[in-house]
């Protein structure tokens, strides 16, 4: 008999989410996805000063800050066929590496590692044998038996005050919790020492971008960071400096510490390699620009049909008409209505206008639209960054790939296939190895910026001029949760429609016009639940996409007989 | 403060006495307290149980809890392991779904009179609180449900402080922040978007403290963070003052660190204590001015997200006054106290000589011997 089970709110990740799944013997049997908020940010810059647009929509998230700055700046420039001189490029692509190695480690030790770590174990480990294994595993600096000791010294005295505050209700003794208590002390300590270690990513943000989370640095056309070496006021020397030590000290963590965790956490649950692959078509966009027009980049990207390497069609630049013509968004199970009927929109004809009807199952029942490309869900995300930087023979991806692949193969005692990428520990993978090609690209976009001021070069702005009547833009960025894409229709220098389709709108997506599940939904079917009281095993595929978004999870009995309201708050 | 006290917070908080003080003391300095505050703060700290707080997220976009993950003095580790005891938060939490919500509203009756609400977000109150669900539950309802027991709440960042982004023109959830709704509690309004993270510690740390919340001013906004405008700590007030201004992005009087006022700052509008406090501890600049960027008032209702980046502002204060007070003048309260609601008033008085100034100040002065000289 199936059942229905309501997790809601899903949390650790940014917004409302709410997911209804039904269980039947033991297995998820049907799923829905549903964003539980809106806030109207795109009616909100209606009308505005296509120049503040950025300020806005940057407020979308405050987790994924930064890209919607981003990709809002690059749709006004993408419409003027504004150019960006290269030391804001460089500077953007610092801002934009640096966002990104934070959230990917933000993302896997305090948003997701809870679902594959026992807190509690922890308490039981050996400290003498967890910096053992630790060692044995890598060079980082904080494997040492006194750092295990530490720890767990500081977990007992936490555990004992009998108040567990964020750690109270967790899932510590699920049947579905595999990791030996060595493990679990290994990754609580790394979980401490990341809050440590992301921020430096942060630091890198705030020289640059003054502040985060919510840069304000930007300006379309540019950056507002002026150069002048001989200045004290400016982006000096000094503070260049202190980027290098950032990025150096990053690089240290993400190789051997943060890639070899996610690597043993994937040896020691391999069986999730074989489920939540869901939709397998991906899609990504080159990003971290080379040049003043987005048309040389340092990662490719473009789509990939079922999960087939050799379909592999890349998008070459930003004004590139296979990307910008595929994209439309439905919303026939989302609580809007078009005022031309139901059918897809393309986003520069999209609408906003909410039509709430409470949760349906078979009807609407999501803030969250439906994008397709050419008419099909899609994959968007680390997993397809990686998966098209392989299919594109892109060397830093390859190479980092075979590292995480190899450390996973060695403790699992066999090599893993390419095909276990597509799965739920393969999102996990996927972010870590991308983790360390941005890595690459944070050095080389510093290495840039020196050598390109060394030439003389102080241009950091190019003066947008609005034309009269009617033009339209889209900004693209392969965010850290994927494709990310901004269209603006800008009418004699106003904004006349904004649209954001964000990556988990893709990936959070309600059913489509054509009825077809959504990434989250697709990838929840055939998922074990073990304990629906306790649903474990669904957060952990969820979790895997890096959802940013407040949604709900429900269990449905298939009969609708039992019920079970696993409700929260 | 005893050893005693000082051995168990050592041993409870990992954290050596040393380190323990030091942070006391960078705590009480923050919020102007007096000599002594630091050891009564320590003592608080090292002994008893942790303060229970209960955090909710409405119409937000989880940048105010951002913000607190890249604080440095505390860390949040420290904040959330050792000073207080975070009962409910959904973007941190360990479970979901009804082990959440069950954890919550334990702590809520354990706790009841006692726990400190955090909100972070507005409340949407168009179409009776449609646009926010969390647990089935309106953001409406949730706030009325956890603030019945709080003993006092704290509205973090703009949009609980008093709507932020959401609330734009044309506002299209009715979002508002929590004063508007709650009127029986204490509440202390901490703008900013988001707010500077030592803003909202050094309140926690107060209240733990003390016992009770820091003075507000008229806005209901801690003193120790909104008694100045931005303006008034400025690096580059001297450029504005001496009529040396950037006007355009990348160009000379840019490059050169002059004042923002004419690409639209509306630092002289907005109080907030960022050029004191700056970001992410990185050391001088590191806020919008400091590197660049015009202010764009995301603290100040009115202003953040609803004046264009590049008009100008309404400076509240102009120029120095015709005379100023002998050096040996008694001091009175201080500069912060009960300043705010003056600073309103001169404010208001200032506009009719505000426009006049401000209009002097869009004249170029090619022949300004200061301009173009460093």
């Amino acid at each position: 008999m199936a059942t229905r089970i309501t997790i809601d709110p899903i949390t650790r990740i940014e917004g409302h989410l709410r997911v209804d799944v039904e269980v039947d013997n033991g297995k998820v049997s049907r799923a829905w996805s549903s964003g539980q908020m809106w806030r109207g940010i795109e009616q909100i810059v209606q009308g505005r000063d296509p120049r503040d647009a950025w300020t806005i929509v940057q407020r979308i998230c405050g987790v994924c800050t930064t890209v919607h700055a981003m990709a809002s700046v690059r749709s006004v420039e993408n419409a003027l066929n504004l150019e960006v001189p290269l030391n804001a490029q460089f500077i953007r692509n610092m801002i934009m590496c640096a966002h990104s190695i934070h959230d990917h480690i933000v993302h896997f030790y305090h948003l997701s590692a809870l679902d594959w770590v026992d807190v509690v174990s922890a308490l039981k480990a050996d400290p003498v044998k967890a910096a053992q294994l630790a060692e044995s595993l890598s060079e980082w600096e904080g494997n040492s038996r006194h750092v295990m000791t530490d720890v767990q010294n500081r977990l007992k005295t936490f555990v004992g005050s009998g108040q567990l505050g964020v750690f109270t209700n967790g899932y510590w003794g699920h049947p579905a919790m595999k990791l030996p208590p060595e493990v679990n002390l290994m990754a609580v300590a790394h979980y401490l020492q990341a809050l440590e270690i992301q921020r430096y990513a942060n630091k890198i943000v705030a020289t640059l971008g003054s502040k985060t989370p919510h840069i304000q640095n930007l300006a379309v056309g540019g950056v507002a960071n002026p150069i002048a070496t001989d200045s004290q006021s400016v982006l000096t020397v000094e503070r260049l400096l202190l980027i290098k030590e950032m990025i150096d000290k990053l690089g240290s963590f993400i190789r051997n510490c943060y890639q070899v965790d996610v690597a043993a956490v994937g040896a020691f649950y391999a069986d999730w390699t074989q489920l939540g692959a869901g939709i397998t078509d991906y899609l990504s966009v080159p990003d971290m620009p080379l040049d003043t027009k987005c048309t040389r980049f340092m990662m490719p990207g473009g789509f990939i049909k079922g999960g087939d390497l050799s379909t592999f069609k890349p998008i070459t630049s930003y004004s590139d008409s296979y990307f910008r013509d595929g994209v439309a968004e439905s919303v026939k199970h989302s609580w809007y209505k078009y005022s031309g009927g139901n059918g897809p929109l393309h986003p520069w004809k999209g609408e906003t206008t909410p039509d709430y009807t409470d949760f349906q199952d078979n009807g609407k029942y999501s803030w969250v639209k439906s994008p397709t490309f050419y008419g099909k869900p899609a994959q968007v995300g680390p997993l397809a960054n990686v998966l098209c930087g392989v299919a594109a023979g892109h060397q830093p991806t390859v190479s980092h790939l075979n590292r995480v692949m190899d450390i996973a193969g060695k403790l699992a005692g066999s090599k893993l296939p390419m095909s276990a990428l597509h799965s739920t520990i393969g999102r996990h993978a996927a972010r870590a190895v991308r983790c360390g090609v941005v890595h690459e690209n944070l050095q080389a976009s510093w290495q840039a910026l020196m050598e390109n001021i060394a030439k003389g070069d102080t241009k950091t702005f190019n003066k947008p001029v609005f034309p009269k009547g009617e033009i339209m833009g889209v900004g693209l960025h392969e965010a850290p949760r994927g494709l990310l894409s901004h269209w603006s229709v800008i009418k004699d220098g106003k904004i006349a429609n904004y649209q954001a389709v964000v990556p988990t709108t893709w990936l959070a997506a309600p059913r489509n016009e054509a009825d077809e599940q959504g990434p989250y939904e697709a990838s929840l079917l055939k998922t074990p639940v073990a304990d629906p009281e306790r649903p474990l095993e669904v957060l952990r595929t969820v979790h895997s996409f890096d959802p940013c978004l407040a949604c709900a999870v429900h269990l449905t009995d298939k009969e609708q007989k039992t019920v079970v309201q696993v409700k929260a708050l | 403060m005893n050893d005693d006290i000082l051995n168990a917070a050592e041993a409870r908080l990992g954290l050596s006495r040393r380190s323990l003080l030091q942070f006391c003391a960078a705590m009480a300095a923050t919020m102007g307290l007096p000599k002594g505050a630091d050891a009564a703060m320590a003592g608080a700290i090292a002994s008893g149980k942790r303060p229970p707080v209960i955090w909710m997220h409405f119409l937000e976009c989880t940048g105010c809890t951002e913000s607190m993950l890249r604080s440095e003095h505390p860390a949040l580790d420290k904040l959330i392991l050792d000073i207080i005891s975070l009962d409910y938060h959904e973007t941190l939490f360990a479970g979901a779904g009804h082990q959440a919500e069950a954890a919550r509203k334990a702590a809520m009756a354990a706790n009841k009179g006692k726990y400190l609400l955090v909100i972070e977000g507005a409340v949407s109150t168009k179409d009776n609180g449609i646009y926010c669900k969390v647990g089935g539950e309106t953001s409406l309802a949730l706030l009325k449900e956890t603030v019945a027991d709080a003993a006092a709440v704290i509205a973090l960042g703009s949009c609980a402080a008093w709507g932020g982004v959401p609330s734009s023109a044309p506002n299209p959830t009715g979002a508002v922040g929590v004063a508007e709704l709650i009127t029986d509690k204490p509440i202390v309004n901490i703008p900013g978007c988001p707010p500077i993270p030592y803003n909202f510690l050094s309140t926690v740390v107060h209240y733990l403290t003390f016992g009770k919340l820091p003075d507000l001013d008229d806005k209901g906004r801690p003193k120790f963070a909104f008694s100045r405008t931005i303006h008034e700590n400025c690096e580059r007030r001297p450029h504005f003052d001496a009529g040396r201004f950037a006007q355009e992005f990348g160009d000379e009087g840019h490059r050169k660190g002059y004042c923002l006022y004419k690409l639209g700052c509306k630092g002289p509008e907005t109080f907030a204590n960022c050029p004191a406090v700056l970001f992410n501890d990185i050391g001088g600049g590191s806020w919008p001015v400091g590197v660049g960027h015009p202010c764009i008032g995301c603290t100040e209702k009115g202003i953040g997200f609803n004046k264009p980046i590049h008009s100008l502002a309404d400076p509240l204060y102009i120029t120095p006054p015709e005379s100023y007070p002998r050096i040996i003048e008694e001091q009175g309260q201080g500069v912060t106290l009960g300043s705010a609601a003056t600073v309103a008033v001169i404010g208001g008085l200032a506009v009719g000589a505000g426009i006049k100034v401000a209009s002097n100040l869009g004249k170029n002065r090619p022949n300004d011997p200061s301009h173009g000289q460093e």
